[in-house]
């Protein structure tokens, strides 16, 4: 558990919002995939804390940043957060996307919405290690495509919108990218929708895909028993066996 | 500092601070955050003789200060408790406690004869009250005869500390109380959590998969005190308070209304430190008014 201090929170739509958090002191590693358990506090209906994808971590700058939709009132405050207020948060939670076993595997990394938080992190830490990094990101229309520039960092960055503002028009799973297998491994995060119609491509064409999932979490450490997803396994945890399953593992209907 | 010793029946405490059964896992899971053997007593996740897979999902809504929950008792069952936690858990410096349910009077014998054979498990915590679950759980706890009945098999198998946990869902909770006292109950132990629903109103159905589910944190705290008060006016066995609490205070509130010790639940979810913040605060309590032991502030509300 530890307080860190926002040094901005920059306003990206009135939906969205980015907090970057710091800390006089050195922040803990942490993996692309885990999340943090965020402490609301100034808020008489929200009683619980909010888990949130670690958006990015930058070590040098020693800054976690943190994607926030505004869903609820815990969101809602979050995203209301000004510099230099401390929030408490519980990280780094939760399990981490694993690696590539070839390192000249072909990876797409698939994001839609506010899931697309945890993949700027794991597309850096992908570059970093060598590998070629390819998003295929999508939302409704083009102002929900959020922190372009900072994926364009990472990787080739490829967009559909539902509108056709901006990128091909349609679902991600339309993206002329996917005709034929042309990937080793996926990695998705978004939509419950999103993930299962892109679980189903990545088992039709047998790439090896993982997912993030989200749940509503009391605890975030396996504790309350809350947040379970069903597995080949029985009920599991998302927070404590997750939040990144390999779709064989889930008993989605794909 | 004060004397913040205890005893609750068979039990010694080194403080009157326990976690609640379902709120703390196993223990083990919070010994990132704190130094788990400072607690008095860590009672564990409900435990059945066979395992269970628990409710579907969602078994969580959030609500004005508390939330509802709707678990169902998911656990791997007692022979793995045996096999597998026990060992990692017997030889943590505190007391560790079996919260068992059961859906039938012989699941609930079974279990406790497997759990008496245990040298590290000072006690049980028989839980007659969950709401969660369709067949027995609550069904045992909402009858005066049930529970007299349960209590009864269970004492006969099983030699070391019995501690019912005890429903709010109930006319009176006081008799109760006394029928499972009468059956050789060494404390009791309430409330469990209150029933109740939460609705989607957008999408016209429920939250819970389950429909209903038992509502813990602040919201239930008034009614905790009320029942522990009565509880305690009325049994001569110890009393342990819970329901609600999120601070020191919290906690005195009840001992003074009549708790010798008191359970920490879902507090536990927001800040996973605030077991020792209750212990430190109750000391600095006692030290403030110069109590010189924790003893003299149980039912010690002035009137």
């Amino acid at each position: 558990m530890l307080d860190l201090i926002i040094k901005k929170n920059v306003t990206l739509s009135d939906q969205y919002a980015l907090l970057i958090l710091t800390s006089p002191d050195k922040l803990p590693e942490m993996l692309p995939g885990q999340f943090a358990e965020v402490r609301v506090d100034g808020s008489s209906t929200v009683f619980l804390r909010r888990a949130i994808s670690i958006h990015y971590v930058d070590y040098e700058t020693n800054e976690l940043w943190l994607l926030i939709q505004v869903v609820g009132d815990g969101t809602k405050r979050l995203a209301e957060l000004k510099s230099g207020e401390i929030v408490n948060l519980l990280l780094p939670l939760g399990n981490s996307f694993s690696l590539p076993a070839d390192k000249d595997a072909r990876i797409l990394l698939i994001g839609g919405g506010v899931g697309v938080a945890p993949l700027l992190f794991l597309g850096d830490y992908l570059k970093k290690i060598g590998f070629e990094v390819n998003y295929l990101l999508g939302a409704r229309k083009k102002a929900d495509l959020l922190q372009l520039c900072e994926f364009e960092r990472f990787g080739n960055v490829y967009t559909t919108t539902e509108d056709g503002s901006h990128g091909e028009p349609g679902f991600v799973t339309r993206h002329s990218l996917l005709n034929g297998a042309n990937f080793d491994f996926i990695y998705t995060c978004g939509p419950t929708p999103m993930m299962k119609a892109v679980a189903s491509y990545a088992a039709k064409t047998k790439t090896n895909c993982e997912v993030s999932l989200e749940n509503t979490m009391a605890c975030g450490i396996g504790a309350c028993l809350c947040c379970v997803t069903d597995t080949t396994e029985g009920h599991l945890c998302i927070c404590t066996e997750g939040p990144v399953f390999n779709i064989t593992k889930l008993k989605w209907q794909i | 500092m004060a004397n913040l010793n205890i005893n609750i029946g068979k039990l010694q405490l080194k403080n009157p601070v326990m976690t609640a059964s379902g709120t703390f896992g196993y223990g083990t899971e919070y010994s990132d955050f704190i130094d788990i053997s400072r607690i008095g007593g860590i009672i564990v996740k409900g435990t059945t003789l066979r395992e269970r897979q628990g409710n579907p999902y969602p078994r969580m809504a959030e609500t004005p200060s508390g939330m509802l929950n709707a678990v169902g008792l998911q656990n791997k069952g007692v022979e793995y408790f045996i096999n597998n936690i026990y060992p990692t858990v017997k030889d943590i410096n505190t007391n560790i406690i079996v919260n068992l349910s059961g859906s039938t009077l012989e699941d609930y014998i079974e279990a406790a004869e497997m759990l008496n054979e245990l040298d590290f498990i000072p006690g049980i915590e028989l839980n007659i009250s969950c709401p969660n679950v369709k067949e027995g759980g609550m069904a045992f706890g909402t009858s005066c005869l049930s529970a007299a009945q349960v209590v009864k098999a269970v004492r006969r198998v099983y030699k070391n500390d019995l501690m019912v946990k005890l429903s709010p869902n109930v006319t009176s909770i006081s008799e109760i109380a006394l029928a499972v006292e009468a059956e050789g109950a060494d404390s009791v132990s309430l409330i469990n959590t209150l029933l109740g629903m939460a609705i989607n109103s957008e999408k016209r159905q429920p939250i819970l998969s389950t429909i209903t589910g038992g509502l813990s944190g602040p919201a239930i705290k008034p009614v905790a005190l009320c029942m522990v008060w009565q509880v305690a006016q009325a049994v001569k066995i110890p009393v342990i308070g819970l329901g609600g609490i999120m601070n020191a205070a919290d906690a005195i509130e009840f001992m003074l209304a009549g708790a010798s010790a008191v359970q920490i639940g879902t507090a536990n979810f927001i800040d996973p430190t605030v077991t020792i913040k209750v212990i430190d605060g109750i000391d600095d309590y006692l030290n403030r008014h110069g109590y010189k032991s924790v003893t003299e502030i149980i039912g010690a509300l002035e009137i």
